[in-house]
């Protein structure tokens, strides 16, 4: 591959890189943090695509769409949590198979509803930054995807000061660890994780809005990205947020150079996330940053 | 000695229907319900019996169709040796797919088993011989006498597969190996101080997991007379395999038998009558509906329903 | 003298940057009764994590009957004879009291005759021995408390074992339960299994121990006869903090 080539090829995985890891950073939350096997969170992230997509037909901007739909997110996550809990973390034994039968469920739920309510064609939205590319020396780099960078980078960096500065979000990093410990700190460790798991989900909320800025969406995304998220956070390390970004970048850089490369382009790069997880799971496990 | 009786019971009535019954469709539905019996009483000893999940069916039964056609666009292999072929290779793949995860708890190996069917699907579709991504036709063999019609003999013999993987399911179950896999889906860590080899039992559960899958989709080729990537690792599959017992039930052999049924019944009304993603939906809540109040499945309902009496 | 059934050299443990055990150095002959006290903490269970297989020691080794099974795991120390009940009683909640009992028999005692054995009236005399054959039926997790502790006993038990290591196996009972519990351990030891009891109820600890060591922040910190170690002043820091 000439130069050129090879270094855009790097420079477009940078900023896909840079977006993998902002859609990925609520399962590093949900799963990687709390623990709970979340294989419904691309099912969730599409449906925030979708009810930005709904809100941008109204004339908002995508990214504040993403924003505003936050809150409802949010509460949607406490409440699946809660009743998560009470339904398969309470009861024990048999609740591991259970309790992923029924994100399964679940996922499968919002994505069937979502091809009922809006049919399989795909979605896009409008903005000033869509369709309009910066030019750096030779390199085009679409817009879009670098106002996407830009709230990853935001995003991630607002979450680990939450988690950092915050005792709401030190209470999130401690009850991964150490349930006792926090009880004794006098905070319901249940609480915590209900709170946790409703940030996790307002974040799938923006990245579905970041998803449907970066390209068009359609209900069976989710299949796609549940490779992607989960190799973002396996590689991460559970738990770790600076890993996600890290573990994005490598992701990025890895579909890119896939997608750039002669033989191979777009007929393999769907596998490469999948192929890297598998590839960390079996040499790795615990990825770059575990816990 | 009645479990037998059954068996041997069911495969004559398959038999005598396909000498029988003249209704095509009938064919059609049957061969497609049996196929779904041996995925999820495959899919219920690594779900079921072991715990753990396998999200992966479409990548194992994939491997297996593959494995067969393949086989026999290069050799003309007979049906017998392709199942015999495809389930070796999806057995392989079971284990693989262990060997990777299964020290690693139950969740990472599901994921895998996702990345499976992905990359499964992606190697076939870039490989050209088996017939990338528009597929491959396929010219069928006579039927070996005294079946008349092809669809007729494969009807019987996914009879003959659902029969035999019904009594594997059942034999390890009720034996010390459905034990072992058992005290390691109740206790991982009492299992092992029990001297239960864990890794190899889960190991062992993979593979013949994987084998069955492989085997029960061997004669799809066969069937349609043409395969290609898309359909072979649809999704449907991993749904049926995965809610059938989920639904049916998971403690014994009859559950996923149960639940391959209604499932294949329903998919076949709601499917026909509505539309396909209406199914997926109807699928979809029952599921969950099942897995938060009624976790037996359908099968601990009727027991409860009977009465306390009743084993 | 005859060699120790269990030697273990200077074994440590780590978590991070949390050290559970340092250096800790035992020897255990056939046929003991052996005590091992220690505050709440003290690495007690620790200990029998890494001598059993569940965790991986640091440093320093395990020698069992003369072979090191420090790179074993658990099921190939179980086969071996070592033998250990949990602290939070692990049963195979799905299975049957009989059941639970069925799979270390099969797995253990009679791995090589499966053919032959009669697993389920094997296990029914253990389950007479300890006073449950009329529960042998139950699903397990329908059980009280103190017949809990009793599986956990039975299932060690099932495993034919020449080392047992009873994991707490007193907490929380009465008065009278704990007798039952301390006559099954009894009637063991006369059999020949060694046994190895960790406990905090000091009365049960004094009547059945022969020697006894007490453990305190990952080491050992004294190693007596159960009417020394009372006395001991170490100990009582240990125990009432400093």
């Amino acid at each position: 591959m000439p130069l050129d080539l090879l270094w855009e090829a790097v420079v477009f995985g940078v900023l896909l890189g840079c977006f993998y890891a902002a859609v990925s950073i609520g399962l590093s939350v949900s799963f990687g943090l709390l623990d709970v096997p979340h294989v419904a969170h691309p099912a969730i992230m599409v449906l925030g695509s979708y009810c930005t997509w709904m809100l941008a037909s109204r004339g908002l901007d995508p990214v504040l769409a993403g924003v505003v739909l936050m809150p409802a997110f949010f509460l949607l996550g406490m409440a699946v949590y809660r009743f998560y809990f009470e339904t398969f973390e309470k009861r024990g034994s048999d609740a591991g198979v259970r309790g992923i039968a029924f994100f399964f469920g679940l996922a499968l739920i919002v994505e069937v509803g979502l091809i009922l309510g809006f049919g399989v064609d795909q979605r896009m939205v409008e903005a000033a930054y869509i369709g309009k590319s910066l030019s750096i020396g030779d390199m085009q780099l679409p817009m879009r995807t670098l106002v996407v960078s830009g709230v990853a980078v935001l995003l991630t960096l607002l979450l680990t000061l939450y988690m950092s500065k915050t005792f709401m979000g030190r209470a999130i990093k401690a009850v991964a660890q150490d349930e006792s410990a926090l009880r004794l700190m006098g905070a319901n460790p249940v609480r915590v994780k209900q709170w946790a798991f409703g940030i996790a989900t307002a974040v799938a909320a923006l990245s579905g809005a970041m998803l449907i800025v970066v390209g068009p969406v359609d209900p069976g995304l989710d299949r796609v990205y549940i490779g992607r998220t989960f190799a973002v956070v396996v590689l991460a390390g559970l738990g770790s947020m600076t890993g996600t970004v890290a573990a994005g970048l490598v992701l990025g850089v890895s579909e890119s150079l896939v997608l750039a490369a002669p033989d191979l382009g777009a007929s393999w790069a769907p596998a490469v996330s999948f192929a890297l997880l598998l590839i960390v799971l079996g040499v790795r496990p615990q990825g770059l940053f575990g816990r | 000695m009645r479990f037998w009786i059954g068996a041997g019971v069911a495969v004559l009535a398959a038999v005598a229907m396909a000498a029988l019954v003249k209704y095509e469709y009938f064919f059609f539905a049957g061969y497609t319900v049996l196929m779904f019996i041996v995925l999820a009483t495959a899919w219920n000893i690594l779900g079921g019996y072991a715990g753990y999940v396998n999200f992966g069916t479409p990548a194992f039964f994939g491997l297996g169709a593959y494995t067969a056609a393949v086989i026999y666009k290069a050799t003309a292999a007979p049906l017998v040796l392709q199942i015999a072929a495809a389930a070796l290779t999806a057995g392989l793949l079971g284990l693989l797919a262990g060997v990777l995860t299964l020290r690693l708890r139950g969740i990472f190996f599901a994921i895998a088993t996702i990345a499976l069917t992905v990359i499964m699907q992606t190697v076939f579709i870039n490989w050209r011989f088996a017939g990338g991504a528009t597929g491959l036709q396929l010219l069928r063999p006579a039927p070996i006498a005294p079946f008349e019609s092809y669809i007729k003999m494969l009807f019987v013999v996914m009879a003959l597969m659902a029969v035999a993987s019904i009594a594997l399911a059942r034999y390890i179950e009720r034996s010390w190996l459905g034990r072992g896999l058992r005290a390691i889906r109740d206790s991982e860590e009492a299992a092992e101080a029990s001297g239960v080899p864990t890794l190899k039992l889960k190991l062992f559960a993979c593979c013949v997991c994987g084998a069955l899958m492989g085997a029960a989709g061997a004669p799809m080729p066969m069937y349609l007379s043409y395969i290609e990537p898309e359909s072979t690792f649809n999704l449907n599959y991993a749904i049926g395999a995965l809610a059938s017992p989920m639904i049916g039930g998971t403690a014994t052999w009859a559950g996923p038998v149960i639940g391959a049924f209604v499932l294949s019944s329903l998919q076949q009304i709601i499917t026909v009558t509505i539309s396909n993603e209406m199914n997926v939906l109807v699928v979809g809540v029952l599921l969950v509906v099942f897995v938060v109040a009624a976790p037996e499945g359908i099968l601990g309902l009727f027991k409860r329903w009977l009465g306390p009496s009743s084993k | 003298m005859a060699r120790p059934l269990l030697e273990i050299k200077g074994i440590s443990k780590h978590f991070g940057g949390f050290t559970a055990l340092s250096e800790v150095s035992l020897e255990i002959a056939a046929g003991e009764r052996f005590g091992l006290i220690g505050p709440n903490g003290s690495g007690k269970t620790t200990l029998i994590n890494c001598v059993g297989g569940a965790l991986r020691n640091d440093g320093g080794s395990i020698v069992f009957a003369g072979e090191d099974v420090s790179r074993l795991a658990p099921y190939q120390r179980a086969r071996r004879g070592i033998a250990r009940s949990f602290q939070i009683p692990r049963p195979f909640r799905t299975m049957s009291v009989l059941e639970n009992l069925q799979v270390p028999l099969e797995y253990l005692a009679h791995r090589r005759t499966l053919h032959t054995a009669d697993t389920a009236s094997e296990a029914m005399q253990i389950l007479a021995s300890m006073g449950l054959a009329d529960k042998a039926r139950t699903p397990s997790n329908r059980l009280s408390q103190v017949e809990l502790r009793k599986l956990e006993l039975a299932r060690a038990m099932a495993a034919q074992p020449r080392l047992l290591i009873s994991d707490e196996a007193m907490a929380g009972l009465s008065g009278s339960e704990v007798d039952e519990v301390l006559k099954i351990l009894f009637d063991l030891n006369a059999r020949g299994i060694t046994i190895i009891m960790i406990e905090h109820i000091m009365q049960a600890v004094m009547r059945f121990s022969q020697r006894v060591v007490c453990l305190d922040a990952g080491r050992i910190i004294c190693e007596a006869a159960p009417a020394e170690i009372v006395k001991n002043q170490d100990v009582q820091r240990a125990y009432l903090g400093a």
